[in-house]
């Protein structure tokens, strides 16, 4: 209900916080050598996903449990006049209807810095799909025929969904207020217009990327139950805690007084991120039943409520001196919120991508009467680097300077817009060389043109993700006396594969086998605090909790092992589930141990470390596509692909090629096929099912692929040595896939994705088939 | 051996996307998707609460029940038979989470009404694993980390099951053909293609399981 923080500048100055109280401000030492941490470990939970048997929030089902459907404005832009629930109140099953008019519809919503903008149920719509009313029933089917049984009369209003056009002082107001909530803010630092003047080469251009949407294959959803005014709640969240405080908020309850969790989930990728409408009226029914009630969300209403990837138009100018490097961007970017504000646009990679002394970054957000916009794999940044990374490519061609070179030319090792910290370490150059060397650049750059109407082109494109994530996070670790070991950690599994890196960490500190460990997680009533699973964090805040409450377990099961075996505790270590005593060849089983089994269970309890204060950890990308475009028909497939991640520690290369893998999957759709269509007369969506919203299948995957790991070695950046990966493996991709296109026919594709019928037109106006 | 140039789903009788094809009374529609025309078109008892008794053949076990007309098999198999492995991702025939085999054919359970399914062997996710024993399928879904979130791999599963059922070694491109019809956001199927393909061996030389 708050808009993510995630993503926002604010964010960053969380980056900077202490730490949770009692931190530990002695971090462990990196490891010299791993033997589980890199590991390729098939993931600890994966007998239940492959066999059905996993269970996620859409397939709970409680003693008593009722079903809600929620009633949602057909109009873009409307004022609820009247609600009529006559006739769906008589009808079989139901057991509850809230509607505008109900004492419920009051709880404030999408707070901002001014309060409240709306409510859980507002009469004035302004996109198609916002909430009414919803109706709780014994069965799905007798709950979805009393909401379509209530009527509901509107005064339709205006409705702007064209962002652009919306911006302009006479649009309709999708507030009262307008559709610019606040004024575009503008970053800079040198010179930009004096550097412009002394370059050897400038280009520039607008461009153009489409609205995408994160369709998640599990549709968003709670189940909701209360007990002796304590509520409980599971969810289909990337982050339990956030969902936790919106919840106790929303619904004046203590805290404690509400649990979230997220068993399995299907699937966020930012849109998760936050507490839902659906959630607090699955609660807001539940309590007026008296009954558990379940409120998953269908497709269509998803594809219209729960976030989207914004649209952005970015004009980027950038200049360059002779010698290739970089002397002036300036980039202006414009972005559509959706009916509610939130951070639209990203110019973060303007300003740190590369050196470059001057420049300027120019962001605004443009409400329209559309969904509210919400974090989305690296929010804004696919975007920017769709301009940027594409300008730069036009500006090597200029200067004469292979597209690799030029960015070699200005690669950063200080964070500019951190004060001229430095990085903890930036592999983007070795990106950039190992990326170009395993796709073998040079060779496919100049290959002879085909004659035929296929024509093959290569592209490039670096990237990096400015966020270094929050550095709270405790975990609490129980040994038993078998030798088995508890992890106790509130991070989500989102798909990543959380867990089994958590559990190897584990293993590799107390020297025990990954199966040895079971991991609790993502439970507010049960575990404890860690960030939401997003903007590439998990890894490299939580691990290193993980690492610090084993260590703790270690020094206290030593501790124990010394007295019971009358040993000097600096003579004993641990390997292989038990302790080693040096000079001796025998070694004593955690399960022998007599201490052990008297105190039931050794605690450590793991705090994350704060980020280095001196230091900057973020992680780097570079990332190379080879397409066929059909010049008859103008698709485009990418056939051959190699990403470069620096990411720092590997700690297991078949889940992180499985992350690096999704990345480029969404860079195709972003680049190919993405993109939500809006009816601009009604405001409606017109891109309402993945049959007209197409995303990736694997049809559209090259086979061809290679991931290069460039692992630096961070020895600074946490006490694992991980950078994030989500995120930076998606940044680049759709615009090394611009570039490439850009190879093989000689037009620069702006907007995205680059259709069919884009690149038929461009090869029409002007030649070279 | 595999014709390389045939198209896998060619060798489905029954569209995946049964629905459409198979409410047609038309005898000659029912002999182009190669099945009898369904028992649904025999009147079925229906008691006064608009219910009608059906008999479902789910892995092996027999089912009777009274469903709605209307009811879908998804919905029929995870909140009746409590079989929650087929997932709904969209109920609507576009994503393949909730694919299921009937009588050994990848079939989307969302886009087939329950009374369809009578007299059919049905066999969902639950039905490869023997107890805790996962199928050679399963394991090399697990070695080749053929899934991220996982709310799509039981679908991803069923179709793999189907398409090796009709095709023992199938090529690349005859994986990705008949992977085609089941989305997977998190963009696992690098993942996914090897893993059929890794089934696929090891179906040859650990026998058919
Ligand atoms: S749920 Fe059946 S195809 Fe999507
Ligand atoms: S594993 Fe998440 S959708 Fe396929």
């Amino acid at each position: 209900m708050r808009e993510s923080r995630i993503y926002t500048p604010e964010a960053i100055e969380d980056e900077s916080l202490p730490g949770l109280p009692g931190a530990n401000d002695d971090p462990l030492k990196p490891w010299d050598k791993t033997t589980v941490v890199g590991a390729r470990v098939p993931r600890i939970d994966g007998q239940d996903r492959v066999g059905g048997t996993a269970v996620y929030t859409r397939d709970i089902s409680l003693p008593g449990m009722l079903h809600g459907v929620i009633v949602r404005s057909p109009h873009a832009h409307a004022m609820v006049k009247r609600i009529d629930v006559t006739a769906a109140r008589a009808m079989p099953g139901v057991h509850a209807i809230v509607t505008t008019e109900s004492p419920e519809a009051k709880i404030p919503w999408t707070l901002t810095a001014r309060g409240a903008m709306s409510q859980l149920f507002d009469p004035h719509c302004r996109y198609e799909g916002e909430e009414v009313a919803a109706v709780a029933a014994e069965t799905l089917p007798q709950a979805a025929d009393a909401a379509r049984a209530i009527v509901v009369e509107y005064e339709t209003l205006p409705a702007i969904v064209d962002y652009a056009a919306a911006a302009k002082p006479d649009a309709p107001k999708v507030h009262a207020a307008g559709n610019l909530p606040s004024p575009p803010r503008t970053t800079q630092r040198g010179n930009v217009d004096a550097a412009f003047a002394t370059a050897a080469a400038v280009v520039e251009r607008t461009y153009h990327t489409s609205c995408e949407l994160h369709t998640p294959l599990e549709t968003h959803g709670s189940v909701a139950q209360w007990d002796s005014g304590d509520l409980k709640v599971w969810d289909s969240t990337q982050g339990v805690y956030a969902v936790r405080a919106g919840l106790a908020q929303a619904l004046k309850l203590p805290i404690s007084s509400v649990r979230v969790a997220s068993p399995y989930m299907g699937g966020g990728f930012g849109s998760k991120l936050e507490l839902g409408k659906y959630t607090v009226i699955a609660a807001v029914l539940a309590r007026l039943t008296g009954r558990a009630v379940k409120c998953v969300l269908t497709r269509e209403e998803s594809l219209r409520c729960v976030g989207n990837r914004p649209a952005n138009t970015i004009t980027v100018k950038v200049a360059a001196g002779k010698d290739g490097r970089l002397l002036a961007i300036d980039a202006d970017l414009v972005g559509a919120s959706g009916a509610y504000p939130t951070g639209a646009v990203s110019g973060y990679l303007m300003l740190d991508l590369y050196t470059c002394p001057n420049v300027r970054v120019r962001e605004s957000s443009v409400l329209i009467n559309a969904g509210q916009a919400r974090a989305f794999r690296a929010p804004g940044y696919p975007q920017a680097a769709w301009a940027l990374e594409q300008a730069i490519d036009e500006l090597a061609a200029k200067l004469g300077i292979d597209p690799v070179e030029l960015r070699l030319k200005n690669v950063p090792t200080v964070s500019q817009s951190r004060n001229g910290l430095p990085y903890s370490s930036t592999g983007l150059a070795d990106c950039l060389r190992k990326g170009a060397e395993s796709f073998d650049w040079s060779a496919s750059r100049t290959r002879a043109a085909s004659k035929s109407h296929i024509k093959r082109g290569v592209g490039v494109a670096a990237g990096m993700w400015g966020y270094g994530g929050e550095p709270r996070a405790t975990v609490i670790a129980k040994l038993y006396p078998d030798g088995s070991l508890n992890i106790n950690s509130g991070a989500a599994d989102i798909g990543t594969g959380t867990k089994t890196v958590f559990a190897q960490v584990a293993a590799e500190e107390l020297g025990i086998a990954v199966d040895r460990v079971h991991i609790e997680h993502a439970d507010t009533g049960t575990t404890q605090y860690a960030p939401g699973s997003g903007g590439s964090q998990t890894v490299l805040v939580n691990t290193p909790a993980v690492r610090s409450a084993v260590a703790a377990v270690k020094q206290s099961v030593l501790a124990l092992a010394a007295a019971e075996l009358k040993k000097d505790v600096n003579t004993l270590s641990v390997r292989d589930g038990a302790i080693v005593i040096a000079g001796e060849t025998r070694t004593v089983p955690f399960a022998a141990l007599r201490s052990l089994a008297q105190a039931q269970q050794v605690v450590g309890v793991g705090q994350r470390a704060p980020h280095p204060t001196d230091k900057v950890a973020l992680p780097f990308a570079a990332h190379f596509a080879e397409v066929e475009v059909n010049t008859r028909t103008g698709e485009v497939r990418v056939v051959r692909y190699v990403a470069a991640q620096d990411s720092g520690r590997v700690m297991n290369p078949l889940t992180f090629e499985n992350q690096v893998l999704g990345g480029v999957t969404m860079g195709i759709g972003f680049a190919l096929t993405e993109q939500r269509i809006m009816d601009g007369p009604t405001g409606k969506l017109a891109s309402g099912s993945w049959h007209d919203y197409k995303i990736p299948t694997a049809m559209d995957f090259p086979f061809a692929f290679t991931w290069v790991s460039v692992d630096p070695q961070d020895k600074d950046c946490n006490s694992t040595g991980a950078k994030g990966l989500g995120e930076p493996a998606t940044i680049p991709a759709a615009a090394a896939i611009a570039n490439a296109v850009h190879d093989a026919i000689g037009r620069r594709m702006t907007d995205a994705p680059i259709t069919p019928a884009a690149v038929v037109s461009a090869l029409a106006t002007t030649g070279r088939r | 051996m595999t014709d390389r140039k045939k198209d896998p789903r060619d060798q489905q009788p029954v569209s995946r996307r049964g629905f459409l094809t198979t409410v047609s009374t038309s005898a000659a529609a029912a002999a182009v998707v190669g099945v009898a025309a369904p028992a649904a078109a025999a009147p079925a008892p229906r008691d006064d609460t608009g219910t009608v008794a059906i008999v479902l053949r789910v892995n092996g076990r027999r089912h009777r029940l009274l469903v709605e007309p209307r009811d879908r098999l998804i919905s029929v198999l995870r909140e009746r038979l409590g079989l929650t492995g087929a997932k709904p991702g969209c109920e609507r025939g576009e994503c393949g989470a909730c694919t299921v085999l009937l009588d050994g054919v990848t079939r989307y359970s969302c886009m087939t009404l329950a009374v369809e399914a009578q007299e059919r062997e049905i066999t969902t996710i639950e039905g490869l694993a023997q107890g805790e024993e996962v199928s050679a399928l399963q394991q090399a879904f697990i070695a080749e980390d053929g899934y991220q979130c996982g709310f799509c791999t039981p679908g991803q599963v069923m179709a793999a099951e189907g398409l090796l059922r009709t095709n023992t070694s199938p090529t690349v491109d005859a994986v990705r053909a008949a992977m085609s019809g089941n989305l997977c956001r998190c963009g696992a199927y690098g993942h996914i293609v090897k893993s059929v393909q890794q089934a696929a061996a090891a179906r040859k030389t650990g026998g058919a399981k």
